[in-house]
Formats: structure tokens, sequence, C-alpha cells
């Protein structure tokens, strides 16, 4: 048990340090630049504990519960297992991280309640909900999609450049087409996917993968597919702008 | 105090929904791919009860504190009263925003200089490198790198011109970049573009971007609000495949001397 509340507080510190960058630029500006009191101030204080607080247990549940299973299944479909099941789970894994992924929640919520202020969607709570749920289903289909694809690259060798030009060539010959509105939403979709949960479980499919694989290196090939997943997230987002 | 925790219920019940698939997805495939019972199921589920209740409080932190600060932020630096102009200017020039990109970029090379995922990154790319790329080095160079693409993506909103011309001029650059890179960094400095944006700096940075799109006359939240996420992870790919370059011919130029 002591154990654990060692592991708590390191996390905990972790988080704030998460955050301490962040406070620290805000402060400096506020003292010696805008010069002027903070409204709300309790507020964001409680608010900033919030965010250190909910970060820590979120990350703390995660390597508990979350990354052991996902890393050993990771390894385990990478070495063995049919290509077929390997794909569905590279599918699932990225479709499932994404999802949940807190900061694509945030931004999404965002998102949906600047598209009803300037009457995109209807003017109510549940079309805003509705357009914020398609939003993140939307990107977290382009994720899984996207690892899948990635791991069909390091199973065929093909080359990396490859998947990012064409993702790039994607981009650009769907933004005319798009609604305006969306274009922003659409390119910032993608650094926002990955981050807390994706990055680990889908760096220990992709280095398992190559691993295991004779004559691919886990250094060159094991990598690149967090860069593809944040390409994909544009073109569907922005198909999902055109579709709406 | 009591409508508090009914909203906080509520946050955690949406939390729920959205958690759900990852669990099913991990437990389903356990259970009826690989089929073995999970090796440790009580710390399986308490971990999932932490995940929940640390999203839903996220959540609800951010809603306090982190976006209500970027939009505030956002207003204080472009208030007419700051800026020292007449309160309804329509038409404010842009080199009048001098705060807005020194807090942008200041806030974009302080969080990236400190996120424990481009550490590590950098550590693996100086292993792979033999000793040519210095981790912090790397470090400096990605951390410059998204300070001056947030400071460029807030001079977008504020002069309000087209996010794409931007994007695409920065892919034809990293394509350029990649044809003569060390083919050993470019999956690293790929991913490294996906990375520097963490859970805590995207809702800032985000309602930075709103918040001055919603304060700067003649923008529209709509249009201009987003895509300042998108210039924070196009420019350290940049970065980093410009700073393996120049170690590559400095180490090369110290060989033959």
């Amino acid at each position: 048990m002591s154990f654990f509340k060692n592991r708590f507080m390191q996390q905990l510190l972790a988080s704030f340090f998460d955050l301490a960058p962040i406070l620290a630029v805000v402060i400096v500006f506020q003292v010696l630049v805008i010069k002027q009191p903070l409204p709300d101030a309790g507020n964001l204080i409680v608010g900033t504990l919030f965010v250190v607080l909910g970060l820590t247990l979120f990350v703390q549940g995660l390597e508990q519960g979350l990354f052991p299973i996902g890393e050993s299944m990771a390894y385990a479909f990478a070495k063995k297992g049919s290509v077929a099941w390997l794909l569905i789970f590279a599918f699932c894994l990225g479709f499932g991280t994404t999802v949940a992924e807190p900061a694509l929640i945030a931004i999404a919520d965002q998102a949906a309640s600047i598209a009803r202020k300037g009457h995109i969607i209807a003017d109510s709570a549940a079309a805003q909900a509705q357009y914020a749920q398609g939003l993140r289903l939307t990107v977290a289909f382009s994720v899984g999609f996207a690892i899948l694809v990635g791991v069909l690259r390091i199973l065929r060798g093909w080359s990396l450049h490859y998947l990012i030009i064409c993702g790039y060539v994607g981009v650009l010959i769907i933004t005319p087409f798009a609604p305006p509105e969306i274009i922003g939403i659409a390119y910032d979709s993608g650094g926002v996917t990955t981050s807390t949960i994706t990055v680990p479980l889908v760096a220990a499919l992709g280095i398992g993968l190559a691993t295991a694989i004779r004559g691919r290196n886990p250094m060159i090939d094991g990598f690149g597919l967090i860069a593809f997943a944040s390409l994909t997230p544009m073109v569907f987002v922005m198909l999902y702008g055109i579709i709406q | 105090m009591n409508s508090w925790f009914a909203h906080f219920a509520q946050v955690l019940v949406e939390t729920c929904k959205d958690v759900l698939p990852i669990a099913a997805i991990i437990i389903g495939f356990q259970l009826f791919v690989i089929r073995k019972p999970l090796p440790n199921p009580v710390k399986t589920c308490v971990g999932f009860v932490y995940v929940l209740i640390g999203i839903a409080f996220f959540l609800e932190g951010l809603n306090m504190a982190l976006f209500p600060l970027g939009e505030l932020m956002a207003k204080q630096l472009t208030s007419p009263a700051f800026l020292g102009i007449a309160p309804d200017t329509l038409n404010v020039p842009w080199q009048k925003y001098g705060w807005v990109y020194l807090f942008a970029a200041c806030i974009g090379f302080a969080t990236t200089l400190a996120e424990p995922s481009l550490l590590a990154i950098a550590v693996k790319a100086e292993a792979i490198s033999g000793g040519t790329i210095h981790a912090f080095g790397l470090r400096l160079a990605v951390s410059c790198g998204v300070a001056f693409g947030i400071a460029l993506g807030t001079f977008r909103i504020i002069s309000g011109t087209e996010l794409y011309y931007y994007i695409i001029a920065g892919y034809v650059v990293v394509l350029i970049q990649t044809a003569f890179a060390p083919k050993l960094i470019i999956g690293l400095a790929y991913d490294s573009g996906g990375v520097t944006t963490s859970t805590v700096t995207v809702p800032l940075v985000t309602a930075l971007g709103i918040g001055l799109a919603s304060t700067v006359p003649g923008r529209n939240p709509l249009i201009d609000g987003f895509g300042l996420i998108a210039f924070a992870s196009l420019f350290p790919i940049i970065s980093v495949l410009g700073y393996a370059q120049i170690a590559g011919w400095r180490s090369k130029r110290a060989a033959q001397s």
C-alpha cells in the first residue's frame, strides 16, 4: 500500500509538472504585462487542482488496468495469430483509444458549441451533443483506419514516405471541397488524437510487430504509426463536414 | 453544492459511455480471441474506475480553469484598453498584437520543453543517431519549432488569412526536407509532431485561439478559431528534420577536418 501511495504521489507531482509551465507563463504575463486582478481566481485554482487530480487518476488507472493488458495483447497479436485478427485488433485499438481520449472529448464539445452559436447546426442541446459525438466517432474511425494501414505497412514493408505523401495529397485534394468552418477543426484533430492513451499502446503494437517480423528494424519500422494517425483524421473530419 | 454533485454525477455517466468502448475491446479480445482469463481482474477493474473518475475530474477542471484561462488571456491581451486604441476601432493593424504573439510563443516553448513524451523521444533519437544528435539540443529545437508555430498560428487568426495556405506550405517544406534527411530519423520526426501537443496543452491553446477569434474585430470563431494545434503539430516535424540535417553536416565537417 505504501508503494502504491508512493507511485500516486509521484504521478501527482508529474501531473503538476505537466501543468506548471502553462501556469508559470500565465502568471508572468498576468503580473508583468496585463497587471489586472484575475476575475474568478477561486474557480481557476479549484479547476487547476481538478485537472491535476483528474490527470493523475487517469494515468494511474491506465497504468494499472489498461496498459499491461493492452501491451501484452499487442505483442501477442504481433507475434502470432492470423493477419485478419491482427488487423481487426489494430483497428479496434486505434478506435477505442481515441474515443476515450479526454482532450478529444473536450475539443469536440467546444467545436460543437461554436457550431451551435454559428448556426451551422440546429440550436438545441441534442443537436450539439450529436454533432460532438459524430466528430469524435469520425476521428476515432480515422485513427483506427490509420493504425490498420500502418500495421499493413509494417507487414508488407511499405515505405513510410509513400503513406505520408498519400495522406498529404488526400488533405490537399479534400480541402477545397470542405466547408470553411470545418477546416480548422479538421486540421487540429490530427494533433489532438495522439496523446495520453493512444501513443503508448500504438507504439507497443508497432515496436512489437517490427521486432517479431524478421528483417524489420524496430527503430525504423516501429515509428511512424502515430504520424499517419495524425494525418487521416484531417481527411475524414473534412469528409464529415461535407456530408453534414 | 448539491447541484454541483448532480452535475458531476452527470459528467461521470457521460465519461462511462466514453470509456466503455475501449474497455469492451480489451476485455472482449482477451476473453474471446486470446481465450485467457484476465490476469488480474480486480486490479484491472480498479484501474478502470480510476480512469473514469480521472477523466470526469479532468473535464470538469478544464471547464473551470483551462478553457476560461485561455479565453481570458486572449480577451485581456486584445482588449482595446490594453492595446491603447479607441474602443471600436475596426481595422487594428496586426503589429499591434505583439504581446499575443509573445504569449503564444512562450506557452508553446515552455510546455514543449517540459513535455515528458518529447524527452523520451529525444533520448531515443540520440541513441539512433549514434550521438550526432543531442537529446537536449533536439528538445530545444522542437520547443522553438512549436513556439514559432503557435505564434504564427495566432498571427493567422489575427490577420484572418486562410489556414490551408500555411499548412500546405509547411507540407511542401516537410517533403523537401524528407528527401534530404537521414533515413533513420524520418519516422521519429513525423511522430514528434503528434506527441508534442499534450492533453493539457491542447485545451488551453484551443481556448486561446477561440478567444482571439471572438475578440479580434472582424474575426469569426467558427472559421478562424481553430487551427493552432495544426501549427503546433507541423512545426516540430520541420524542426526535428532540420536539426538532424544540421547535426549530420556538422559531424561530417568535424570528421573531415
